[in-house]
């Protein structure tokens, strides 16, 4: 067991360190870089049970210290990923990979969620009820207590594997939705997904973003995550997975002071695609820095 | 793709806001002409994808136009400052399609990557001609550079102030030419389908996250499926592209 070992829902992970899912495909770009078993583990492209071509473009815009993306959920499909993309990510990656799964009614998380449990490459399944960037569905089950509790106890009821629910910042008490997921099952929780967003383009007077607003991510959001995986932490008994704005060895020891028992990295792998395996390498500096021997319950009193 | 510290060893205006940059460093990535680079700015969160002019021992020609806050912090940059640059970036243009009398239109910015795939052509023993437009004579540049490498070459001009008045697609009707290869502003390129008798190959821009196929920002659909500008493109063939709208 290594120094910068952690525990998430049961499987032990080398490092707290994940990549994000949409940051991170399903994997192989980065491995053609660098040996990505040196991760704690990584979220996979949100996939959902039909293909999905996404938004118009332009899907991206760039914000001080972060950006915005409307991709909207792009995926193969369910049937693809475990016929395809798993096959394939099996060659460059041995560990337990998280799966990411999207819907637009209980019904289609159900059956994504379902196909996936089979897998054995998949370690966790992470259930994002906030995506902002489709309409009637994704954050729409994220945004309420009783939407989030409906999903988590309808996907427990067809999975074994650990169910993490990724949670939307986009509502006014978190902690009440992170509380109705854990007594409806849910094995963990995960957030901050993206927050909603807009920028116009003063030149031709519209939303730089075809689909007007999208998701603010980077490091400019990174107070607002360690706020909320703060409050949500110290309110639920289940294992939480801090992300928003990560960047550095330091904000990940950030994230695990706030409560974090392991940590996501997402609009950081698009500018540097090293940014994790980096942070991985800092982890030990930063660690000797501050004193911390290990990286379990980190948790500020 | 490769990360690589390049330091700038030149770096002047063209035009009046178009710059040519020259790089030095590690550009063994860079395996084809039509691929782009992604560079980090300092204060800037994503990196600027400009497309490769040259890439040739070492040293790696860019040559961007001015149009927002990155473009303009390269602009005001010196020889000896360091960039962080992500190279080998997109396919690039296959040539073994051009026959042998490839024909190339480059409108405004999109004249750069022409240079590298006239060059490579005229090596492969291509008989060349390019077709440069731009929108008056204070914006043209590389007339000389491409009429170095053996290409015949024709200016347009919008107004007319230099060269043939009107668009590439006007000396385009005119040509004989066995395969055409183009970048531009998409205007340009929905012209260029149109008026083209051949078989050819379009680059395409998109606003990106990442650059390298891993955020799905740039995606685009295909006659063959969808596709990532910045991975599988920015270069598509004329039979694989679906306009929209």
């Amino acid at each position: 067991m290594g120094k910068l070992s952690v525990n998430l829902c049961g499987i032990e992970l080398d490092n707290p360190v994940i990549p994000a899912s949409g940051t991170f495909g399903f994997g192989y770009e980065f491995a053609e870089l660098y040996d990505i078993n040196m991760l704690g583990t990584f979220s996979f492209k949100g996939t959902t049970k039909e293909a999905r071509f996404g938004n118009p473009t332009p899907r991206i815009a760039e914000t001080p210290n972060g950006m915005i993306n409307a991709v909207g959920l792009q995926n193969p499909g369910v049937e693809k990923v475990v016929s395809e993309e798993l096959p394939k990510l099996a060659k460059c990656f041995d560990k337990k990979v998280m799966a990411n799964v999207s819907g637009f009614s209980v019904e289609e998380y159900v059956y994504t969620c379902e196909k996936i449990d089979k897998c054995d490459q998949v370690g966790w399944i992470e259930v994002n009820i906030s995506c902002p960037n489709v309409h009637g569905g994704g954050m729409a089950f994220g945004t309420t207590p009783e939407g989030a509790a409906e999903v988590t106890r309808a996907v427990k009821a067809v999975t074994t594997k650990p169910i993490i629910i990724k949670l939307s910042p986009n509502v006014t008490d978190i902690v009440a939705i992170a509380k109705a997921c854990e007594a409806a099952g849910a094995d963990g929780i995960s957030l901050i997904n993206t927050l909603l967003g807009m920028r116009i383009d003063l030149r031709t007077r519209k939303p730089v973003i075809a689909n007007k607003m999208g998701g603010f991510s980077g490091s400019a959001i990174f107070p607002v995550a360690v706020r909320m995986v703060y409050q949500v932490s110290h309110a639920v008994n289940i294992p939480v997975v801090g992300m928003g704005g990560v960047s550095s060895a330091e904000d990940v020891i950030e994230m695990l002071m706030a409560g974090a028992v392991a940590v996501e990295v997402g609009a950081a792998n698009l500018v540097d695609p090293y940014a994790c395996k980096n942070i991985i390498e800092d982890l030990p500096r930063v660690m000797e820095k501050y004193r911390i021997d290990s990286l379990r319950d980190l948790k500020i009193q | 793709m490769k990360q690589t510290i390049f330091t700038i060893k030149e770096n002047f205006a063209l035009t009046s806001n178009v710059y040519k940059m020259l790089l030095e460093g590690d550009t063994s990535a860079v395996t084809n002409c039509g691929q782009f680079v992604n560079i980090k700015l300092d204060g800037l969160f994503l990196r600027r994808p400009i497309s490769v002019c040259d890439c040739e021992d070492g040293v790696l020609t860019l040559i961007y136009k001015v149009v927002g806050k990155g473009t303009e912090q390269m602009s005001a940059m010196g020889a000896g400052e360091k960039l962080d640059v992500l190279t080998g970036l997109g396919n690039g243009y296959d040539t073994s399609l051009s026959g042998d009398k490839p024909l190339l239109l480059g409108g405004g910015v999109g004249v750069p990557p022409m240079y590298m795939l006239c060059k490579k052509l005229i090596g492969e023993g291509k008989h060349v001609s390019v077709i440069l437009g731009f929108n008056t004579k204070d914006e043209i540049f590389y007339e000389d550079e491409f009429r170095a490498l053996g290409a015949q070459v024709t200016v347009t001009t919008v107004d007319g102030s230099y060269g043939v008045k009107g668009f590439v697609t006007d000396v385009m009707k005119e040509s004989d030419y066995s395969y055409f290869y183009t970048c531009g502003p998409e205007p340009m390129l929905k012209a260029v389908y149109r008026t083209s008798v051949t078989e050819g190959q379009f680059s395409f821009e998109e606003r990106m996250g990442c650059g390298f196929g891993a955020c799905m920002g740039c995606s685009c659909k295909t006659i063959t499926g969808y596709k990532r500008i910045c991975k599988e493109g920015p270069v598509m063939k004329k039979e694989e592209i679906l306009w929209e709208s």
